[in-house]
């Protein structure tokens, strides 16, 4: 046999590389993120005090929303194809594989972001002394988007134009991940300690990575018959 | 494991399901189907369309569950031995699991090391026996259905597994993919392996012994 560890290697290998074969879907969302965050000091304004107090919260929305945009693709493609079924067939437990599927999103999706993430802060005029709070938000919000919506996007995999209903299932879910890191971001900004809402956001982290491979594979169970 | 130990020569029954029913939407699909798979045997499940054959292969493989009846692999619940099964068994379904931005070869590999047998070099030959050879960069999108399926069914010469369960592995295979695949049958079964597929072609039933299921449209 292959081992749990083993075939958790393959999968993300395998998907790392399809993933490299379609960087337009990989770019998009990277690209409307710039785009957002460029075109809010053209919206409201360029006055530096303005930006810099609305800056996490425009930074978190806009990331939000485009993690969004390419979440559908990551049981989709595999969905239409046939690869979906033999994932649920491979002699490992189904939640290996789907921790290997929400790795491989979090990588392609998120990792970028991270890298951006001071110039979107620069865009906005956030200060300095922010940013490595942001910075850790995102680190830390991240990986809770991928798996969470890993288990909307199972739920409505089979479901021809699922994208819509996946929204409104999942941005209720994220809301408190919204809250605490733009609590946190201000927190930093006005020179508190942001250690409170970090905190929690690991907590959803913990809860998340641990809970979701479970609401996954039951849903991917109901989709995939 | 499996396949040395179900190598000897009295049949294994490999497979058994017992009084299965399916029912889609408010239609009874099939109700208290019984059949044994044992080793060196192939079945075909026939039947017109939306009679439940892909259905009831699909409840044998675990993806679909039974609405009454129990699937047992070796004697066991497939539900108690999910990992086990999954590792003796190899399903192609009508989709077949190839993805289109990978080329045959890093499909295969994929394959090859999820069941644990990871390919020690490209398999030049096995793509040259199914067809394939001269396409082994280009992307599996850039290929015909049926070279797609061919990657796919070049599987059955990788796998080690035991049982195999095929839906419509025909479908889009010219005349010689056809009878390449029926040699491959009589090879596995030969070997002590188990099919059991879904066609609406006639197979030659020279070559191997066929039992038959026959479904049949319930309204």
């Amino acid at each position: 046999m292959a081992g749990a560890m083993g075939i958790f290697v393959q999968i993300v290998k395998r998907d790392l590389r399809v993933a490299s074969r379609q960087r337009s879907d990989l770019l998009n969302p990277l690209i409307f993120l710039l785009i957002v965050v460029s075109l809010f000091p053209l919206g409201v304004g360029p006055g530096p005090d303005i930006l810099a107090r609305i800056a996490p919260g425009v930074i978190w929305v806009s990331a939000l929303l485009s993690a969004m945009l390419g979440l559908e693709r990551m049981f989709r493609d595999d969905f239409r194809d046939g690869a979906l079924e033999q994932m649920m067939l491979l002699p490992v437990s189904l939640e290996v594989s789907v921790l290997a599927k929400i790795a491989v999103h979090w990588v392609m999706t998120a990792v970028p972001i991270l890298v951006i993430a001071p110039l979107l802060a620069l865009l906005l005029n956030l200060p300095m002394s922010a940013w490595g709070v942001l910075w850790l938000t995102l680190l830390l919000g991240t990986p809770v988007i991928s798996a969470a919506g890993a288990i909307g996007v199972a739920l409505t995999v089979s479901l021809n134009k699922g994208g819509a209903l996946l929204s409104l299932l999942l941005l209720p879910l994220l809301i408190p991940l919204l809250i605490f890191a733009t609590a946190a971001v201000e927190a930093a900004v006005s020179g508190l300690s942001a250690t409170g809402p970090l905190a929690l956001m690991g907590a959803f982290l913990v809860i998340t990575i641990t809970l979701a491979p479970f609401a996954v594979k039951a849903g991917l169970r109901v989709s995939v018959n | 494991m499996a396949a040395e130990t179900l190598e000897n020569s009295a049949p294994t029954i490999l497979l058994a399901a017992s009084d299965l029913s399916s029912i889609r939407g408010e239609r009874t699909l099939f109700a208290n189907l019984n059949m044994t798979v044992r080793t060196g045997e192939v079945w075909q499940i026939e039947g017109p369309n939306g009679a439940g054959k892909s259905s009831l292969l699909r409840i044998l493989t675990g993806l679909l569950p039974a609405q009454a009846g129990d699937v047992q692999f070796l004697g066991q619940s497939i539900r108690q031995c999910r990992d086990q099964y999954h590792q003796a068994m190899l399903f192609i379904g009508h989709k077949a699991g190839v993805k289109p931005e990978l080329t045959a070869i890093e499909n295969l590999e994929f394959y090859a090391a999820v069941q644990g047998q990871p390919l020690q070099a490209p398999p030049y030959e096995l793509l040259a026996k199914v067809g394939l050879v001269g396409l082994e960069d280009i992307p599996a999108q850039g290929l015909s259905a049926g070279q797609q399926r061919r990657i796919a069914l070049a599987r059955l010469w990788l796998t080690q597994a035991p049982l195999w369960i095929l839906d419509e592995p025909f479908t889009a295979l010219d005349v010689a993919g056809i009878a390449l695949l029926e040699a491959r049958f009589a090879e596995h079964v030969a070997t002590g392996g188990a099919i059991v597929l879904t066609s609406h072609q006639p197979i030659s039933a020279a070559r191997f012994p066929l039992q038959q299921i026959a479904l049949r449209y319930q309204h």
